[in-house]
């Protein structure tokens, strides 16, 4: 393999442009009667090797975002590049050809197995599907995903229910992992586990990416998490990007006054630690109906007449920093 | 034994019968809270925090159950006290917040009628003066326009607004104690910040003692005054909140507080990993409950369980934690053996 140089780093695996997904609100004799607008204009890139945290409040999108991006569900509109082809155009097979290369992983390790099924089986079964190696080979295969994830041999044989959360995780890694994909789509992959057994799962996810050089995008709403392991962090209210800029970058200036909420927010395990509170009063609202204007305007403290009546344009505002604000 | 606790749970010990024998879920535990304080319960699944709970309310099945100890309430044991005596008690001077705010309210019921309940039962108040305590509880709460949203179902309201109407409901009868399991987990952020505020200022403003159980740290450090850390059924490690943070004693504690990401930190450097999982309660160690799991552990360890010792500002329940604080212990004392 070529050496990475910093001009590949810059390289885009994935680009969404325009990303929209409406689901339709059906009364109870199918008639449509409205529209839950659960993303809408949501753009970013994916670059290799890094990893793209997306977060937010839960119904803000960020799930519906990122299995979009894997068309685990159509999106309504928008376009997905994945190495310069768009994947929404793609037909069955060539679809099936890419989705080797882009898996998920699942928030929910109890339910995402079979369980009557050892999870040996359940780890080969992508290579199954994709008609990849003969019985012997997906075993030897499966066990080095497993030695891979940090279990052993014996684990092989056994069923979803003798494993731990963490454990689980990891087999749910090691699944997403049997195909040898470049993107993994990891939607709240910790926020299931205990605190010791997160920072063992995050390292793994830390060691696997520089091992296979994955790319991530990285879904969850603790912060701290998403910091730490994101290069860049997109924040979502409501179904659309408010802000996006490099991790720091966020931290350090983050100029949207949602962000800036939502990073005072964070419990800090410092109890000496006085700050300042950005307190938001009111509830996210309902994205069948959003407000008008800048989706967030009634509960930002900043709030001006034009925020009401006009959608603020997504725009960057400084390198690779992107925010969709009037006041900034 | 001090008679000025609110509550004294002395020397707690739970054991679930199943089918496949006994399981000693909480083993000799000991704490108190005072009126006017918020003392955390830390510990991750499976440790007992939940179990401690509830036992407290005598919400554990009785047939299935085995308490032993003593769970002290204004000079009475709860242990003791038969079921008729428990209902006043229950939800009337002690109440609970749940983590679920989704499965805790009756889906047929207005939060009206389900707030009102309450204060007709233990407060002998007749329908319309509860209902109009219902509203002033949820005015309490920060519910925007109450009067209104009692005559409103569990399903109209968001997740934050339910948490309200939980707290609502647990606070109606001006309960001595609250007990919050997990209150905000199931909440954003944001919503989390405002309902911890919340309690705060309620239980200043009602001078009420509050246990809150929660699996995170950050949450601890903002709004209790002491904590309780445990692991595997027992106690760990006792301390003054800023103690415990700036200066924990326990290597389980320790560890927890290492193995979070920091803010600040730097983002480069690996997480810090405590090795190995919580042991079953079918196999719990013999020695100290942590050893398997312990950089710092010797034989010693491995063999005597540790009592809970008093160090400056803390308890804690470790053989070696003197010695690891003066750091003259190391890691390596764990290759040993």
């Amino acid at each position: 393999m070529l050496p990475q140089t910093s001009h590949d780093n810059g390289d885009a695996l994935l680009v969404a442009k325009d990303l929209k997904k409406h689901f339709p609100i059906t009364s109870p004799l199918g008639k449509v009667t409205g529209y839950v607008k659960a993303v809408n204009h949501v753009e970013f890139t994916l670059r290799r090797n890094e990893t793209l945290g997306l977060v937010g409040e839960s119904g803000c999108g960020k799930s519906t975002t990122g299995r979009m991006v894997l068309r685990l569900i159509e999106a309504t509109g928008g376009q997905v590049f994945y190495k310069g082809k768009n994947i929404f155009e793609m037909d069955r097979r060539e679809m099936r050809k890419i989705r080797r290369e882009m898996q998920m992983v699942f928030q929910d390790p109890y339910n995402s197995f079979n369980p009557k099924q050892r999870i040996g089986h359940s780890i080969e079964e992508p290579l199954v599907i994709h008609n990849i190696g003969d019985r012997n080979s997906r075993m030897e295969k499966a066990i080095e995903l497993l030695h891979k994830v940090g279990l052993r041999e014996e684990h092989y044989y056994r069923y979803p229910h003798e494993f731990s959360g963490g454990q689980r995780q990891r087999i749910g890694i090691a699944r997403a992992l049997a195909l040898e994909p470049e993107i993994l789509v990891c939607d709240e992959p910790v926020s299931a586990l205990d605190v010791s057994i997160q920072s063992q799962v995050i390292n793994l996810l830390e060691d696997l990416q520089e091992q296979f050089n994955l790319s991530y995008i990285f879904i969850a709403h603790d912060l701290s998490v998403v910091r730490h392991i994101s290069d860049h962090i997109g924040v979502m209210y409501l179904g659309s990007l408010v802000e996006k800029a490099p991790t720091d970058e966020l931290f350090a200036h983050p100029l949207h006054p949602y962000t800036q909420a939502l990073l005072s927010a964070i419990p800090i395990p410092n109890p000496k630690l006085k700050r300042e509170r950005i307190v938001l009063t009111g509830e996210l609202p309902s994205p069948i109906n959003p407000p008008s204007g800048c989706h967030f305007h009634p509960r930002c403290p900043h709030a001006t007449e034009r925020c009401k009546t006009e959608a603020p344009s997504y725009r960057e505002v400084g390198s690779d920093h992107f925010v969709a604000c009037h006041l900034v | 034994m001090d008679r000025d606790h609110l509550l004294q749970v002395t020397d707690l010990k739970i054991t679930f019968k199943t089918e496949e024998g006994e399981l000693t879920a909480v083993n000799g535990v000991t704490f108190h809270v005072d009126h006017g304080e918020i003392v955390g319960l830390v510990g991750e699944s499976g440790c007992g925090k939940s179990v401690t709970s509830e036992s407290i309310l005598g919400l554990l099945d009785g047939k299935r159950t085995i308490c032993e100890g003593e769970i002290r309430y204004k000079d009475r044991n709860l242990l003791e006290l038969p079921e008729s005596r428990m209902r006043e008690i229950r939800g009337n001077e002690i109440s609970m917040i749940f983590q679920d705010p989704m499965s805790s309210l009756n889906p047929v019921f207005t939060i009206g009628d389900q707030i009102a309940e309450a204060i007709m039962i233990h407060q002998k108040a007749g329908r319309k003066e509860a209902l109009k305590r219902a509203v002033e509880m949820l005015r309490l709460t920060g519910i925007p326009s109450p009067e209104r949203r009692v005559s409103e179902y569990p399903h109209q309201l968001s997740g934050g607004m339910r948490q309200r109407v939980m707290i609502a409901l647990a606070l109606s009868c001006r309960p001595n104690l609250l007990i919050a399991d997990e209150p905000t987990t199931a909440l954003d952020v944001t919503i989390q910040n405002q309902i911890l505020q919340l309690i705060k200022s309620l239980k200043d403003e009602l001078n009420m003692g509050v246990l809150l159980i929660t699996h995170d740290l950050g949450v601890v450090a903002e709004t209790c005054s002491r904590v309780l850390v445990m692991y595997l059924g027992q106690i760990i490690e006792e301390a003054d909140v800023n103690d415990l943070f700036e200066s924990p004693l326990h290597p389980y504690t320790q560890g927890l507080l290492k193995s979070v990401p920091q803010l600040d930190g730097d983002r480069k450097r690996r997480l810090h990993v405590i090795k190995g999982t919580v042991p079953s309660l079918r196999n719990i160690p013999q020695g100290c409950r942590f050893a398997p799991r312990c950089e710092y552990a010797t034989e010693k360890c491995r063999e005597e369980p540790p009592h809970l010792e008093a160090a400056p500002g803390h308890n804690v329940r470790c053989w070696h934690f003197d010695a690891i604080r003066k750091g003259e212990i190391s890691r390596a004392a764990s290759n040993e053996s």
